[in-house]
Order: structure tokens, then C-alpha cells, then sequence
């Protein structure tokens, strides 16, 4: 492991407990939560709203600007970009919940048993992850992808939750190594409780903040990697609409109509920008003070 | 370790061919090929081997520099790779001067009263910054400034080779350059910053300034090499995800490097280059994070030590 200086110098400044006052989430907090519940909300209904098919193309009205009718305006097909963009954040939350679902589905359990475990077990599995978070991730994803054809949702979802999992093991091991050495641990061993019972009760509510925190984070992450490899043309195939798949679209008619870049451009950043700020916010908030992952 | 990684990649991209769906001479020749045809050019590429006798063929050829021939354009995938390396090179380079030479000193500032204005707007700032995509930078950038503002030079399909005209050359990567230099500088500023009001607390600093050295030297000699630690990790972190921010502004850009050649050739089905491609460029990456470690230890003796 020594020859990971990087991941040395990030572990033992990952963890400093401050005893002060819980700072107050804030008011801008709760506007991005309700930012993200909307487009959960509006990603879920999609099709009960009362908003136009996004696949209808309607060639009478091409590249046309915002209006009442068509409140983003509408592409190069005449589709509307405003029920795109809302459908369109399905592809992206679906990517975020599922790869994340997957990641810490299988790196969390294997971090804490790692760290709560130590030993040979903890050595051996430490070190196959250093292995592979050497390993360019999105080179690896933008590889994969390109050659399992054809690409669906639940390939994406999958190359990129399997990439995410040492990441996940790394901070979830930390964490917990933070908190497996505290005298209540001790305590709880010396009255008998079962393996089960220190992992389930005593460690994971004490790791939850930083875990729920970087989850935050590790789903605004996947959402822009996967916005990147949809821009590339290696997500969704059209016409599905995701927000990376139209700012593809739109770049060679970026002199026509640049409300096709400016409408998902904005619904991603302002997406990402939520939920970034919530995941620091709870940071600051449970007293975590964490370094650059 | 660094061979073990190695080997890994190479099995990994090695077996990137096998991950096709269906019989890959029909995804070479089409759908239309005669069954003799499709024999022949599996016997061609030694596919009725055992899988592991294929690998070490591949391999041997790889280790003496021959990554095949391309299917599509008939030319040799490593004389492909050599034309456009140069360019993400290029490219990385420029950002990260620009990127260090701006996030070092406002870091610097920032650190040095936090909280203060100046701290204030570039945290909050780069933070917003953190949640836009490369993608979306350079595709505002090209709408704003080349379409909007029409400023010559910059928009999709103005790449000039450095050996045709350097002037020009420069200008066309000008976009691409600032574009990724823009994702490197959150980075290395946000790291940087905190480390450093982390090392001002430190009390060989408290020592020095008592001994009424001026804050100029404090700053550059005594807080930065410490803490230009976490800024080189964070650097050599940082690499992977450049190269794929490059990828995209070529894309976008129309520049003949690794990332534009590589799209291409997944959309002309031409798999040994993007095998060759992924391969060269995934070595690549690992090698630059072994030569990143090397240098922290030399900045920060303490590591190799511990």
C-alpha cells in the first residue's frame, strides 16, 4: 500500500470530529430539496402531466423560441423542449439512483466488514481495490460501452455502479475504521453483542452521516459522467431524450437555436448544483469535516 | 504493483473484443459475408486458438509495438495512435499551466484571510463551477464566443496543425485549453485552499512568523511545499478525468486527437483501434499517477518514511 502515498495522505485527514454546536441547515438547503423532489416528482409523472408528447414532431413549428405554447421553445424536429427536458431527467435520476444503488449495495457491506473485520480478509480486499481505482474509470466505462452493444439503460446503469464500487469501499472503509476503535465498540464487545449487532446498531447509524453525504455527492457525480458519455453518443440511443443526448443534438445547430443547449444545460447544472450543496451542507451540519475525495 | 495493473488493463482490453455481441467476423465483414469468407478471416485473426493462446499472441504483438491493422481504413492502429497522441498532450498541457498558474496564487490569497472577500467569491464560485460539466463549459463557451461573439478561430472544425502554422495552432486550442483548465482549477483551488489555512495553523509557522519573516516568504517557502502535497495528489487524481473532458472538446471541436479518433472509430465499428486506443491511454494514465507519486515523495519525505 505504500505505494499509494495520495490515498495515505486522504485517509488519515479524512475524519476530524468537532465538538462544536450543529450548524444550522439553512434556508437554501430546503429550496434545493424541494428542487430535487420537484424533478423527482416531475421524472416519475411524467406522462400524467399535462405536457406534450416529447417524441411528437411537429414540422410546422421547427427551432422555434420560448412561447406561452411551448414554454422552452421547441428543436430541430419541432419536438418540445420543455417535455424533453422533463423526460428527458428520467434517464439521469434513473443512472444516479441505480449505479449508486448498485455501488454501495456492494462497496459499503464490504468496507465495513473490511475495516470492522481488519486481518487478512481487510488486507487482501484493500488492496484488489487500490488495484483497481488505479484504473481510469470512465476510460474503462467509455471502453465497455463502446463494445457491449446494442446500449440500453441497464448496461449504463450497471458499467457505471461496478466502477463506482472501490470509491464507495474506500470512504465507507475509513468511516468505519474512525468509529470501530471508539471505547462504545468496545464496550459493546465486551458485553457479548453478536458481530451482527455491533455492524447493524452500533456502527452504521455512527457512519450514516458521511455515508448519506457521499452518496449526495457520488449521484451528482454519476450524473454528470453519465451526461458526458450521452454527449459523446454512448448513452440512450435517441429519441429517447436525456439531458447529455439533446446537448449532443444541439451542437450542430448551435447558430439556429440555442435554447436546445441552454434548457438541459441548465436543468443538469442546477440538478447537480442541488444536489452538491445539499451533500456539503450535511457535512458541515454533522460536524464532518472531510478531504477531497 | 504497476505490473500487476498493467497486466490487468491489458487483459481488460484484450478481452473488450469478446464482449461483442454474436459472431465478430459478421460485425467486421456485415451481415451480407459468405460463410467461406467469415472462416477465413476467423482463422485470420486466430480466433479457433484457446482463449489464452490468443491473448499471448496479442500480447507479444503489443510489447514489440504492433496494435494491428484496421479493419475500416487498412492503416496500423499504432501509427493512427502516434499521429493523434501529440495533440491530447497538447492540449492537457496548456490547461494545466493555465490551471496551476491561477489556482496557486489565488489559493494563496484566499487562504491567507479566509473568509475575507476575495475567499469569499472564489469559494462560492468554484463551488458552482464543481457542478458544471466540461461538456457543458466548452459547448457555452463555443456558443458564446464563437457563434454569439463570432471571434475567429475558435469555433467546431478550426484545428491547425502545430507543424502547418504555430500561431494558429495555439489560437484553435485556445477554447479547449481554458475549457479544461476551468474543471482543473476548482479542483486544485479547493485543495489547495484548505490545506493551506489547515498548514497556517501549524505552529512552525507561528514559529516563523514570530522570527518577523515576511509574509511572502512564509507563504512560498514554509506553507506551500507542505501543502503542495495535497495538490499534486489531487493533480495526479485528477488526470483520468482530463483526458475524458478532452475527449468531449474534441468531440465537440472536430480536433484529430485520441478522443475524436476514438468516437469515430466506436461509430465506424473500427474495434482494434478503439481496443488500441483504450489500451495505450488507460497504460498511460497509470504510469502518470506512478510518476505523480514518485514526486510527492520527493516533496514530502515524511510519506516514504512512515
Amino acid at each position: 500500500m505504500s505505494n499509494f502515498p495520495q490515498f495515505n495522505v486522504l485517509e488519515e485527514a479524512i475524519l476530524v470530529e468537532k465538538p462544536e454546536k450543529k450548524e444550522p441547515l439553512g434556508v437554501l438547503f430546503w429550496i434545493c430539496v424541494g428542487w430535487i423532489g420537484l424533478n423527482i416528482v416531475g421524472a416519475i409523472f411524467a406522462n400524467v402531466l399535462p405536457i406534450e408528447n416529447p417524441l411528437f414532431q411537429n414540422y410546422s413549428l421547427v427551432n422555434a423560441g420560448p412561447s406561452l405554447h411551448h414554454l422552452f421553445g421547441t428543436d430541430d424536429l419541432g419536438r418540445d423542449i420543455f417535455s424533453r427536458v422533463v423526460y428527458g431527467s428520467r434517464v439521469s435520476l434513473s443512472v444516479g439512483a441505480g449505479a449508486m444503488l448498485i455501488g454501495f449495495g456492494v462497496g459499503a457491506p464490504l468496507g465495513m466488514l473490511a475495516a470492522f473485520r481488519r486481518g487478512r480478509f481487510d488486507a487482501i480486499l484493500t488492496n484488489v481495490m487500490y488495484v483497481l481505482l488505479a484504473f481510469p474509470a470512465i476510460i474503462a466505462t467509455i471502453a465497455i460501452l463502446s463494445f457491449w452493444t446494442p446500449r440500453t439503460l441497464f448496461k449504463i446503469i450497471v458499467v457505471i455502479g461496478i466502477a463506482s464500487v472501490p470509491l464507495v469501499y474506500r470512504v465507507i472503509r475509513t468511516a468505519t475504521l474512525s468509529v470501530a476503535t471508539k471505547d462504545f465498540i468496545v464496550a459493546a464487545k465486551v458485553q457479548g453483542a453478536t458481530d451482527r449487532r455491533i455492524l447493524l446498531r452500533e456502527l452504521m447509524p455512527n457512519i450514516a452521516p458521511i455515508a448519506i453525504s457521499f452518496l449526495l455527492i457520488g449521484v451528482a457525480t454519476v450524473i454528470a459522467l453519465e451526461g458526458a458519455l450521452a454527449f459523446l453518443g454512448l448513452s440512450v440511443n435517441p429519441p429517447t431524450p436525456s439531458w447529455g443526448n439533446m446537448i449532443n443534438e444541439s451542437r450542430t445547430i448551435l447558430q439556429m437555436n440555442p435554447w436546445l443547449v441552454i434548457f438541459p444545460s441548465a436543468a443538469l447544472c442546477l440538478f447537480l448544483l442541488c444536489l452538491n450543496f445539499i451533500g456539503d451542507r450535511l457535512r458541515h451540519h454533522f460536524d464532518v469535516t472531510e478531504v477531497k475525495l | 504493483m504497476l505490473i500487476a495493473i498493467c497486466f490487468i488493463i491489458s487483459v481488460g482490453s484484450f478481452y473488450l473484443i469478446h464482449l461483442l455481441p454474436g459472431n465478430i467476423t459478421t460485425v467486421i465483414e456485415g451481415p451480407g459475408a459468405s460463410p467461406e469468407n467469415q472462416a477465413k478471416l476467423y482463422k485470420l485473426l486466430g480466433l479457433n486458438k484457446p482463449i489464452y493462446q490468443q491473448y499471448f499472441v496479442w500480447i507479444g504483438n503489443v510489447l514489440r509495438g504492433n496494435l494491428g491493422t484496421s479493419f475500416i481504413s487498412q492503416t496500423s492502429v499504432a501509427s493512427t495512435i502516434r499521429a493523434a497522441l501529440p495533440i491530447d498532450l497538447e492540449i492537457m498541457f496548456l490547461s494545466q499551466i493555465l490551471a496551476f498558474a491561477t489556482a496557486i496564487p489565488i489559493a494563496m490569497r484566499s487562504a491567507r484571510k479566509p473568509d475575507g472577500w476575495l475567499d469569499r467569491t472564489f469559494s462560492a464560485g468554484s463551488f458552482t463551477l464543481l457542478s458544471v460539466p466540461t461538456f457543458i463549459v466548452i459547448v457555452l463557451m463555443v456558443l458564446f464566443i464563437s457563434v454569439k461573439l463570432g471571434v475567429p478561430h475558435t469555433g467546431p472544425s478550426s484545428y491547425v496543425s502545430f507543424s502547418q502554422d504555430w500561431i494558429g495552432n495555439l489560437e484553435s486550442l485556445a477554447l479547449p485549453a481554458v475549457a479544461l483548465a476551468i474543471g482543473s482549477f476548482v479542483v486544485y483551488y479547493r485543495v489547495l485552499r484548505s490545506d493551506l489555512i489547515a498548514t497556517l495553523q501549524e505552529e512552525f509557522i507561528t514559529m516563523a512568523r514570530s522570527k518577523g519573516l515576511s509574509q511572502r516568504r512564509i507563504m512560498w517557502r514554509h506553507a506551500f511545499r507542505p501543502s503542495s502535497v495535497a495538490l499534486l495528489g489531487a493533480a495526479g487524481v485528477n488526470i483520468g478525468g482530463l483526458l475524458a473532458s478532452g475527449f468531449v472538446v474534441q468531440y465537440l471541436l472536430n480536433i484529430p486527437g485520441l478522443g475524436y479518433t476514438l468516437i469515430s472509430a466506436i461509430n465506424m465499428s473500427d474495434y482494434l483501434l478503439v481496443q488500441g486506443i483504450v489500451l495505450v491511454v488507460s497504460v498511460g494514465v497509470v504510469l502518470i499517477n506512478f510518476i505523480f507519486d514518485f514526486i510527492i515523495n520527493i516533496v514530502d519525505p515524511r510519506i516514504s518514511r512512515e
